[in-house]
């Protein structure tokens, strides 16, 4: 069913969809619409043997699924930001427990400054909690990848939380039109949440336990284990999903033109769009320039990554974030898949905390990069003098 | 194996004499193993959770300090939504300071939307897993490793936050304080609790043997000499009224609970101990007139 929606009911549809039976949120822009629309689907008797909850914190919210999943039910949330930070303790050790907690993230700043807009700052602070996280380019995408993060997330061989990124504003808000799925589909996709283990008085288990240093290296280490699995059950489901519905949104990463290109564009989110059509542009004025889209962020898609640039004479990456101290996270990670080629290297920090990303900047900074007009390494984009008090 | 040991041990490592011990065993046993437990990080949870070793005949979950009030909502929540509520009751063992501190938001959130839960707030009156640091339920004139005594200060200064009259204020269908010098009435309060549908707050006074400063033997004789001095009032609410009280046949002085302790043993003789034993007094004085427990 075709039908223009905003970005937050694209995600409530779908989850909807799922079958989920306890959703706990607390409200936060840009995410707050997703949880509404969840809201009024529950008020009106339409999620099925689900509960719906607004806890008192995004701390509370987190910690609601941990009990609720442990227990045995398909759990679900959303925040973005200040949110996401808060929940940060309690999804790192939903991820210890290998509960597969599934949350959509509408990708906004951190304070501070309190900024409200967009950019990646707070999913790239828990790259390495030990949730998957995927980020994704449009609505469509947004709405098609919540069945398979259901379905990666509760798969036996992983059984860890699940995060889908979406850029907030930019995506969330948009109006487009979306193919809206059916039940159906997503019953034929999604089996019911079957836990290997949970917690029942019928066969009475501990979970959370303490490890002492004899144990815990154990714990972790079967975590990598799991992630390690994930890459191969994510790259099935999305198969998988391209196979049932007709829409293939590529595997771990999408690479357009990198055969021979000696310039490799690298984006995420939304500003892949805006960034593939510069590329397009510029290949028809002859240039060899190619676009890498990066789908997975954990697991890493570093094989994938590291064949899509093997030709590449340069490499430029637009970040969303900043590691202070050190350059912008994606550009670490490609980095470390590119360990023994010798490409040149860039990276630029766009957008931050939802500045405009005008078309000209990224042709400018593709064009500078492609004429050997930049000095590699970490760059931030167009930013004005600012005077620094503190010095 | 009897059924006693199968809800709560063998197996846990707690000091001889410990309160927290006491009181979970006689809990889960009142509930007749049929519940769901989620605990706090802390002294319980330390002594009782260790990977392959568990001491837990139910099924038991420890996520976080703080969050132990919403992690049993969540487990209420889905027990609703997958018609499961006939497995058992969701119970929270929650330290003072997990209860009255650091996981004060989430109890509130459980309290507010009126989960079908019963928190255990096992009051020992500090941090006492991490060794004796002062919390929100520690007494005035404690000596913990945050307020220690020195030539100037006498421990502890300020209240012991009233967690009671805070479960009340939330309007939760039912709160009481209990101690493990009264078995019986912790297992009827227990029991009372599982007949009623929402939250439920239950706090009860366990003595900790190390934290104290008392011996293995007297964890019973000082909980019933906290109760004996109304320092710690043994109350019942149900809907907001005050329905029953613990009554006191000969209350006694202050001094007769505080000497026994070495975490009170200063206020005999520290220059401000005089003045810290007459707040208690008065503390106690008001308890007996507001909830009319001399007989």
């Amino acid at each position: 069913m075709r039908k223009v929606v905003r970005g937050f009911y694209s995600i409530a549809y779908s989850v909807k969809l799922c079958r989920p039976n306890v959703i706990a949120a607390y409200p936060i822009t840009p995410q707050t619409e997703i949880v509404e629309n969840l809201a009024s689907m529950y008020a009106n008797g339409e999620l099925g043997e689900c509960e719906y909850v607004t806890a008192e914190s995004e701390f509370g919210a987190a910690s609601i699924l941990v009990g609720a999943s442990a227990a045995g039910a398909r759990t679900f949330t959303a925040t973005c930001s200040q949110g996401l930070i808060l929940m940060s303790e309690v999804l790192i050790n939903a991820a210890g427990m290998r509960l597969p907690i599934v949350l959509v993230n509408t990708n906004r700043a951190l304070s501070a400054p309190l900024s409200i807009w967009n950019d990646h700052q707070d999913s790239m602070i828990l790259r390495d909690a030990g949730l998957m996280q995927i980020h994704v380019e449009s609505n469509q995408e947004a709405h098609d990848m919540v069945p398979v993060a259901f379905k990666v997330a509760e798969n036996h061989k992983v059984m860890l939380p699940f995060m889908i990124n979406m850029d907030g504003y930019k995506l969330t808000h948009a109006y487009e039109p979306i193919d809206l799925l059916d039940q159906e589909t997503i019953d034929e996709f999604l089996p019911s949440y079957d836990p290997p283990v949970y917690m029942t008085t019928k066969n009475p288990l501990t979970f959370g336990s303490y490890a002492p240093p004899q144990y815990y290296a154990e714990f972790r280490v079967v975590m990598q284990n799991a992630m390690d699995r994930a890459r191969k059950e994510l790259e099935n489901a999305y198969k998988e999903w391209a196979e049932i519905t007709g829409r293939d949104w590529g595997g771990h990463v999408v690479a357009e033109n990198v055969e021979d290109a000696e310039l490799v564009a690298i984006a995420m989110g939304s500003l892949t769009g805006m960034v593939r059509d510069v590329v397009s542009e510029l290949r028809t004025q002859g240039k060899k320039v190619g676009l890498l889209k990066i789908r997975t962020l954990r697991p890493f898609p570093i094989e994938e990554v590291r064949k899509a640039l093997k030709n590449a004479e340069k490499i430029l990456v637009f970040e969303r974030a900043v590691s202070f101290g050190h350059e912008g996270p994606v550009g670490m990670e490609v980095k470390s898949a590119c360990f023994g080629l010798t490409p040149e290297f860039y990276s630029f920090a766009v957008g931050l905390g939802g500045r405009d990303i005008p078309r000209e900047e990224i042709v400018k900074i593709i064009g500078n990069v492609y004429e050997g007009k930049v000095e590699q390494g970490f760059h931030f984009g167009t930013v004005k003098p600012f005077e620094e008090v503190i010095v | 194996m009897s059924s006693r040991m199968s809800f709560f041990g063998p197996g846990h490592g707690a000091c001889p004499g410990c309160g927290l011990t006491i009181a979970t065993r006689n809990v889960l046993e009142a509930l007749e193993g049929k519940c769901f437990v989620a605990n706090s990080t802390g002294c319980l949870e330390i002594v009782s959770s260790q990977y392959d070793r568990s001491a837990w005949g139910v099924p038991y979950i420890h996520s976080l300090f703080e969050n132990a009030g919403a992690v049993a909502a969540g487990i209420d929540l889905a027990l609703k939504a997958l018609k499961r509520k006939d497995e058992g009751k969701v119970v929270v063992f929650a330290g003072d300071g997990a209860t009255a501190d650091i996981g004060i938001g989430p109890l509130s959130g459980m309290f507010d939307r009126n989960h079908d839960v019963i928190y255990i707030c096992l009051d020992n009156e500090a941090y006492q897993n991490t060794g004796n640091q002062q919390s929100g339920l520690t007494p005035p004139g404690s000596n913990t490793t945050t307020t220690p005594v020195g030539k100037l200060l006498p421990g502890k200064l300020g209240k012991k936050k009233d967690m009671v009259s805070i479960a009340v204020a939330h309007g939760v269908p039912y709160v009481a304080t209990a101690s493990v010098a009264f078995h019986a009435d912790i297992r009827r309060k227990v029991k009372k609790a599982a007949e009623i549908e929402g939250a439920k707050y239950i706090q009860i006074h366990t003595p900790c043997v190390t934290g104290w400063g008392i011996d293995g033997k007297q964890t019973i004789e000082s909980a019933r000499l906290a109760y004996e001095t109304a320092l710690y009032p043994i109350v019942e609410y149900e809907n907001g009224e005050l329905i029953r009280v613990r009554k006191i046949k000969e209350r006694k002085p202050v001094e007769e609970y505080l000497k026994i302790q070495r975490r009170f043993r200063h206020l005999f003789t520290h220059p401000r101990g005089k003045e810290v034993i007459e707040i208690l007094q008065k503390i106690a004085d008001e308890n007996a007139a507001r909830f009319n427990l001399d007989i």
